[in-house]
């Protein structure tokens, strides 16, 4: 990740806003346009939630991109939590196991332009997103 | 913790939300707002949203839920004045918010609930037509 990034711990409902409110001020300081930052803040909100949710809390960094030919903006969702045990199923929409819509990881994806995902049982879960100007 | 405050305008409830919530707040306003259909007998629910920047699933969901909470007491719920950018982001989020009503700002909101109530006998079921035209998922 080149440029400033910046860290949240995200322990608390409190956190997913900040991440939130973060995540909007970078995502407009690259100039995404509108609807590009909407979607970017909204994806960021929904991992910062499952990270909370399902991985027991963790931590969230995020900064600037920038590959030579266009800016964007790189997020990285960590926990040490349980891990997704079987991701066909975690990207299916509709399915949950927290009781909620089952939309946020698929959800999320969709917002994005890139979406990587390492996660192992036991051991915890990492995703990084990244959302470049158009 | 912040709370989102309710105004009884006449027969309707007016909540506009004009925080960027916590999940906790979403879920007090839930609370919050079905204790104040009970003790004014309100029959209608205005969720003013023109304030939100963006609406992610748990907040999509709460709007649902207020919205059948409110039906069960007896109230319609219509969201109001969702911007350009969160309509664009909540379908392919890939909710598109089923059984809620919408309306683009509070006037013709308040005007879809006169007309909601006026023929209340059977305009409940036949609204929901509405929505299949707007719940297919885009994905790209």
């Amino acid at each position: 990740m080149n440029g400033e990034s910046q860290r949240i711990e995200v322990t608390t409902d409190q956190d997913v806003v900040r991440v939130r409110q973060l995540v909007r001020t970078l995502a407009v300081a690259v100039k995404l346009s509108l609807v590009d930052q909407t979607k970017v803040v909204t994806a960021a909100s929904e991992l910062a939630r499952n990270t909370l949710v399902y991985g027991g809390g963790g931590s969230v960094e995020a900064g600037p991109v920038d590959n030579g030919r266009r800016k964007g903006i790189r997020i990285t969702f960590a926990d040490q939590g349980p891990g997704i045990a079987d991701l066909d199923m975690a990207f299916t929409d509709g399915y949950t196991t927290g009781g909620g819509l089952g939309l946020g990881l698929s959800g999320a994806r969709r917002l994005v332009d890139e979406f990587d995902i390492a996660t192992a049982v036991g051991e915890g879960t990492s995703i990084t997103v990244t959302k470049w100007c158009r | 913790m912040e709370r989102v405050p309710i105004l009884k305008i006449g027969d309707i409830l007016l909540v506009s939300i004009q925080i960027d919530m916590e999940d906790q707040v979403a879920l007090r306003l839930q609370e919050d707002l079905a204790d104040r259909i009970v003790a004014t007998g309100c029959h209608g629910v205005i969720i003013d949203i023109s304030a939100l920047d963006i609406v992610d699933s748990f907040v999509g969901r709460t709007l649902a839920t207020i919205a059948s909470i409110s039906k069960v007491l007896d109230a319609d719920t219509v969201v109001v004045g969702m911007r350009p950018a969160v309509a664009i982001t909540l379908v392919e989020l890939g909710l598109s918010l089923p059984g809620i009503r919408t309306a683009l700002n509070v006037e013709l909101g308040m005007a879809l609930l006169e007309r909601e109530r006026g023929d209340d006998s059977d305009g409940d079921e036949k609204e929901d037509e509405d929505d299949t035209g707007t719940s297919a998922v885009i994905t790209s």
